[in-house]
């Protein structure tokens, strides 16, 4: 009897797709956070570029294309100094590209071919065991690899570098002018090597695993053996992902600082073009610790300014390097790419 | 005549026979005997004679053995067998070159003092048994620590907006957590720096140090989480909808519950992603001699500091500490590592 009575009182609840006010608030807390790396990177664009501002307004383009970093009396000369601080950028930052280079040649070739390992040629047991063996190397301090790079490493290459312009020097880039190898793009490109190929060597396995399986079968059905399966099925399909991969290494390499700072000798105001065997290199990370430690607030301003072309850089190998790899993957999964 | 021209039938379906995979391991192996055999005969020695003789006779034997080779089809098969097991060699020899020659001269220093005292009464090149890196690992947790709690609640709410939400901002989001994982550790250390230290907001400080961290830290744990958090089924979310659950409690008493083991997964390998960065620490959190509790107030010594600072000191001691802390170091992330990886597992 009292269901009756109260059923007239029961509104009929309204069916609605609109969220309700709880699920409204953590869905804009979720949206929050999803746009916060925006926020965040968009802020370390800003306050880099509002505290390097001085400096930009002292020497404009020349700070990223002039060859001289002269610390001074910390004052530009603008300023009435006498002995006035002078900021170029350019040996650091091409020193920085070619030291990425030199990383690149030696590190790719190598992510490449143990991929292909990984994903085809090794049985299934000891490709795990690499696959986790690689990613443990990606989290090997980079300290360390710099402590390895300055005691252990740099006697060795030297070694190798010196072999090399006695036998090679007739090749421009192995020739050099002074006799010293020790800490030369050569051996930074060595030690950066080491520490990019598992990056690259993920991403390339990634998306050589990725791979139709009906379509490694039919190359194998029609004869094909395993290499020429690769070159005509995996590389072609994985070639985009490759390149992505190996923008991120270079992404990586660009802005790897410690390791670099202790196996590089910066020479600041010479542009070293090509003699990677020669003591005499830049970084742009490098610059930022080698200098912080004493610089005038001038001075820390152009270091602001250092970073902010090492992020705008790194940043601009980064959204490539995203762009292809997340096109590929994306391609992979609705099956646009076969 | 007819009998001899017939090509004789491969057979893939079979397991290589041994003599077969000596056959075409050779290419890997004949470098490395002819290697051993010049640096025994020659002038070259040692370990880098060794490599160098490896290293040529590599190239010579990927250039000239597919030429000896009649097989056009075989050619090909054995210059990619001989650059994978290269490079596969290679880059195994280099890592293991790393961790030994931090495994020899760590243990051979390695006093179990250095890990109980603190810098306090060390100087430069005091001998091994005065003092330790007690204050380094304890600054090394706090600030890692620190920075694991603000950045794993904003990683995975940008996996959660990816998952859940769903919304038209997904790729962009996506997009940007990829680039915001190769911002170079310098340049989140200059950012704090510029942001907080510059402005006066904070001093030189453990938390301004964890901050920088946390920004390293966001893309790594947002990733894992995204991948974890996908392979939640769709059928137990709309199982709780269907319950009258609103979406909030079916991603904290639903999604998140099942995806636990994941997200540690997670928050560790960003633990391990950041517990070695050193140039940020450089810039933030600075350093020092005695263990700091406080994060809030006064600079604060972590590992990675610890072993760039002993090693700009160059003294013999002082490497050998920072070898030692070198170690310390290896053996925490390898344990953070491998954590992450049983977990991994156990959840497939």
């Amino acid at each position: 009897m009292t269901q009756v009575a109260n059923k007239s009182e029961i509104k009929a609840r309204v069916i609605t797709t609109t969220p309700r006010l709880p699920d409204r608030i953590f869905r804009a807390i979720m949206t929050f956070g999803g746009i916060f790396s925006f926020l965040v990177l968009g802020a370390i664009f800003i306050y880099l570029f509002q505290r390097s501002a001085p400096v930009f307004q002292e020497f404009g383009l020349k700070f990223v294309t002039g060859s001289q970093w002269v610390s001074g009396d910390g004052l530009p000369a603008s300023q009435g100094s006498t002995d006035p601080a002078v900021f170029g950028l350019f040996p650091m930052l091409y020193g920085s590209l070619l030291v990425a280079v030199v990383a690149m040649v030696i590190a790719v070739p190598i992510s490449i071919s143990l991929a292909f390992g990984i994903v085809f040629y090794l049985p299934k047991k000891l490709s795990t065991l690499f696959t986790v063996v690689t990613d443990l190397a990606a989290s090997i301090p980079s300290v360390i690899f710099g402590l390895w790079g300055l005691f252990v490493l740099v006697p060795h290459a030297s070694y190798w570098a010196r072999l090399l312009n006695q036998y090679l020097g007739f090749i421009p880039i192995f020739s050099s002018e002074f006799p010293t190898f020790d800490q030369s793009p050569f051996v930074a490109g060595l030690v950066l090597s080491i520490m990019i190929t598992p990056i690259i060597t993920s991403v390339a396995r990634e998306i050589f695993s990725q791979t139709p399986l009906e379509l490694i079968q039919g190359a194998y059905a029609l004869g094909a053996t395993k290499a020429a399966m690769i070159k005509t099925v995996a590389m072609p399909f994985g070639r985009s992902g490759i390149v992505g991969g190996a923008m991120l290494g270079l992404g990586r390499a660009l802005g790897e600082t410690v390791a670099v700072f202790f196996v590089l000798n910066l020479v600041y105001d010479s542009v070293n073009w090509s003699h990677i065997l020669e003591s005499n290199g830049g970084s742009i990370a490098s610059l930022i610790v080698a200098k912080y430690g004493e610089a005038s607030p001038f001075e820390i301003a152009g270091l602001f300014g250092a970073g902010l072309v090492l992020f705008m850089l790194t940043l601009a190998a980064n959204l490539v390097a995203a762009a292809i790899v997340t096109r590929t993957l994306s391609q992979v999964k609705t099956g646009k790419k076969k | 005549m007819s009998a001899n021209t017939l090509v004789k039938p491969a057979k893939p379906w079979l397991k290589r026979s041994p003599q077969e995979l000596f056959t075409s391991s050779l290419p890997s192996l004949i470098p490395i005997v002819l290697a051993a055999i010049t640096v025994l005969l020659t002038g070259l020695s040692g370990k880098t004679g060794f490599a160098l003789a490896w290293l040529v006779f590599t190239s010579l034997i990927i250039v000239i053995w597919p030429i000896l080779v009649k097989s056009k089809n075989l050619r090909g098969d054995l210059i990619l067998q001989s650059m994978v097991a290269v490079a596969t060699l290679a880059f195994f020899t280099a890592v293991a070159w790393v961790l030994s020659s931090v495994l020899n001269p760590g243990l051979r220093n390695f006093n179990f003092s250095l890990l109980v005292g603190d810098s306090s009464v060390v100087e430069v090149d005091s001998p091994l048994n005065v003092g330790g890196l007690a204050h380094a690992l304890v600054g090394s947790i706090i600030v890692v620590g620190l920075a694991t709690l603000i950045s794993v609640p904003f990683g995975i709410l940008s996996a959660l907006y990816i998952t859940e939400v769903r919304g038209k901002l997904v790729p962009y989001v996506r997009f940007f957590i990829q680039a915001m994982s190769g911002v170079p550790s310098i340049v989140a250390g200059l950012f704090i720096y510029a942001a907080l230290i510059v402005t006066q907001v904070f001093p030189f400080t453990g938390f301004t140090g964890s901050l920088a961290l946390a920004i390293l830290m966001l893309p790594t744990v947002a990733r894992t989480a995204e991948e974890v958090l996908r392979l939640v089924p769709d059928e137990l979310r709309n199982a709780a909808l269907s319950l009258g659950g609103t979406q909030t409690r079916t991603i904290f008493q639903v999604v998140l519950p099942s995806a636990k083991t994941g997200l540690i997964t997670a928050v560790i390998l960003g633990i391990a992603r950041v517990a070695g960065e050193t140039a940020p620490l450089l810039l933030t959190a600075f350093g020092g001699n005695t263990v700091n509790l406080n994060p809030f107030s006064g600079t604060m010594a972590t590992l990675p500091w610890y072993i760039f600072s002993q090693m700009s000191l160059g003294t013999e001691n002082d490497v050998a500490r920072a070898w030692v802390a070198a170690l310390t170091l290896l053996v925490l992330v390898t344990l953070i590592f491998s954590t992450a990886r049983i977990l991994g597992r156990s959840r497939r």
